[in-house]
């Protein structure tokens, strides 16, 4: 690694005064960053520790609504009884991050906003991969685990656990920055670069993922992800699944995709299909033919519309109870 | 001077102040997730802390019991720190990328990947590495369990398996099939030792092994 600064703000205001200053990054598990430094895909002049920032960790259950503070370890969340029984949809999602070092180290922030594992991105040819002569080398080259739903020049997946389910559960984000508070919805925490030096998420210089908030009450919700194997490895698709309404027939449904696209895909038609309908095979078929709707897969990558409708499938027979 | 005299001196500078106010930290800050932007500031002094490094910064750290003082750039990982400088060679340096597991340490207790933490972030801590656990004298009960079950071949992942194992059955004294799949998930063996390493958990359910 190149040599760096190193400071450990004693408060969420001081971190971000601190990550106002160009070069600056946040730190928090580590188990992403240190491997991008090491590989010298990212440079940084001073890393801000938030490790010992008091109140950044934290699970709290407070009637339906569940917040987690950024630093909250996703072993702390698992182990957190009350939270897995609000939103068993959870334990799914962290599980299959299947090491317990990496549950132990990595954290709720730090899962949100690990940087994509694009392959080319990894190897210092940005998160756009694009030639000299402005060729891709994602649609030229090997795609095998890129988009189905690619966003103009970005073509990489977001690689999150949690934001799947956090998008369907329609959670907001809390962000702390130099303008005080703002909240947003996850999914906007996240976008799709168009120019090289973009990145993939909407936070500002100095701004600091502080926590998250989801209602979990009276949802029904499920995370089904689909793998190679069962050891520790990304998965090739997930799919997150939040249902609202009593009684037979679903009010509402959010579903949304992982491993998709560069943001986390919200199959809205899918969605649509479901609203009003009772959950039956044919229901269900036609909501997974929805959410890969528009699906542009590229040379290597047509199996994942295959994998993203089982994906979704699977989910809504999680959430509703049934093998689907 | 003892050892906690030693911490609490050192504990003034605000790297370590940081670490142990991390160990220390419970429950949400008051208001940093309900919109009491004043409360979350209430509860904190205003002084911003010094940026450290790039050059060696001192940090003090337990490392298998005993007190370990030294000076290391913000950059040193806590697994080179632990072989080059503090002669700690039982974690293995294999990836380097937090996805094999040898170089597996308990801080606190918690099993961690010493390649993706740097040593300075440990300031404060408590490392374990698979020296710590026994001995080849007084071999803790899953290192015993390892030689009896012939549970390594070249042996370059063993000890973070070991030390994995021990986690894990510190967790679950008798785990299921899915929690030693969960529990040592984290770690792989190149060689394919694993019907021995599965044997070695498997005892524990037999009361022959604890994670002690």
């Amino acid at each position: 690694m190149r040599p760096f600064g190193y400071a450990a703000p004693a408060t969420v205001d001081q971190a971000v005064g601190l990550l106002e200053a160009e070069g600056s990054e946040a730190l928090a598990g580590g188990t992403d960053l240190l491997s991008l430094l090491k590989d010298d895909v990212e440079r940084v002049d001073r890393l801000v520790a938030l490790r010992g920032v008091p109140g950044l960790s934290g699970i709290e259950l407070d009637g339906g609504m569940l917040r987690v503070g950024a630093m909250t370890t996703l072993q702390e969340l698992r182990d957190h009884d009350g939270a897995i029984a609000a939103l068993p949809a959870l334990a799914v999602a962290i599980d299959g991050v299947a090491s317990p070092q990496l549950r132990a180290m990595g954290t709720v922030g730090g899962d949100l906003l690990q940087r994509p594992r694009c392959w080319y991105y990894r190897r210092g040819f940005g998160l756009l991969a694009l030639a000299a002569d402005g060729r891709s080398m994602v649609t030229d080259g090997d795609n095998r685990y890129h988009a189905i739903f690619p966003e103009g020049e970005a073509r990489f997946v977001n690689p999150s656990s949690l934001a799947p389910l956090l998008v369907a559960l329609g959670a907001e984000a809390v962000v702390h920055g130099p303008a005080g508070e703002r909240r947003l919805p996850v999914e906007a925490l996240y976008r799709a670069p168009q120019a090289a030096g973009e990145r993939e998420n909407t936070l500002a210089p100095g701004e600091l993922l502080v926590g998250v908030e989801a209602n979990v009450e009276g949802s029904r919700s499920a995370v089904y992800e689909v793998r190679q194997r069962r050891a520790l490895d990304w998965p090739l698709m997930a799919a997150a699944v939040s249902l609202a309404g009593s009684g037979p027939r679903t009010e509402r449904a959010r579903i949304v995709l992982g491993h998709a696209g560069p943001v986390p895909h919200v199959a809205t038609a899918a969605g649509d299909v479901l609203s009003g309908q009772e959950l039956t095979p044919e229901t269900v078929a036609a909501a997974a033919d929805a959410a890969v709707e528009g699906a542009r897969p590229m040379s290597g990558n047509r199996y994942k519309v295959q994998l993203a409708r089982t994906a979704v499938r699977r989910a809504l027979g999680r959430a509703a109870g049934m093998e689907i | 001077m003892t050892d906690d005299a030693k911490r609490s001196g050192l504990s003034r500078r605000s790297f370590l102040r940081s670490g142990a106010a991390g160990a220390l930290s419970g429950g949400l800050a008051a208001g940093l997730l309900t919109g009491d932007a004043a409360a979350a500031a209430a509860a904190t002094d205003a002084e911003a802390p010094d940026t450290v490094g790039p050059g060696p910064v001192e940090i003090e750290l337990e490392v298998n019991g005993a007190t370990r003082r030294l000076a290391v750039e913000p950059r040193v990982t806590l697994l080179d720190g632990l072989r080059d400088r503090l002669d700690v060679t039982g974690p293995k340096r294999v990836c380097d990328r937090g996805t094999c597991g040898a170089c597996t340490v308990l801080e606190d207790g918690r099993p961690i990947y010493a390649c993706s933490r740097l040593m300075i972030e440990s300031a404060g801590r408590s490392i374990t590495t698979v020296e710590g656990l026994g001995s080849p004298d007084a071999m803790h009960d899953v290192q015993q369990a390892f030689v009896e079950n012939d549970a390594q071949q070249c042996g370059y992942c063993t000890p973070g398996f070991v030390v994995a194992t021990a986690a894990l059955l510190a967790r679950h004294p008798a785990p299921s099939e899915r929690e030693i799949e969960a529990g040592l998930g984290g770690n792989l063996c190149r060689c394919g030792t694993y019907k021995g390493i599965r044997a070695v958990v498997e005892g524990a359910g037999g009361g022959g092994v604890s994670g002690g």
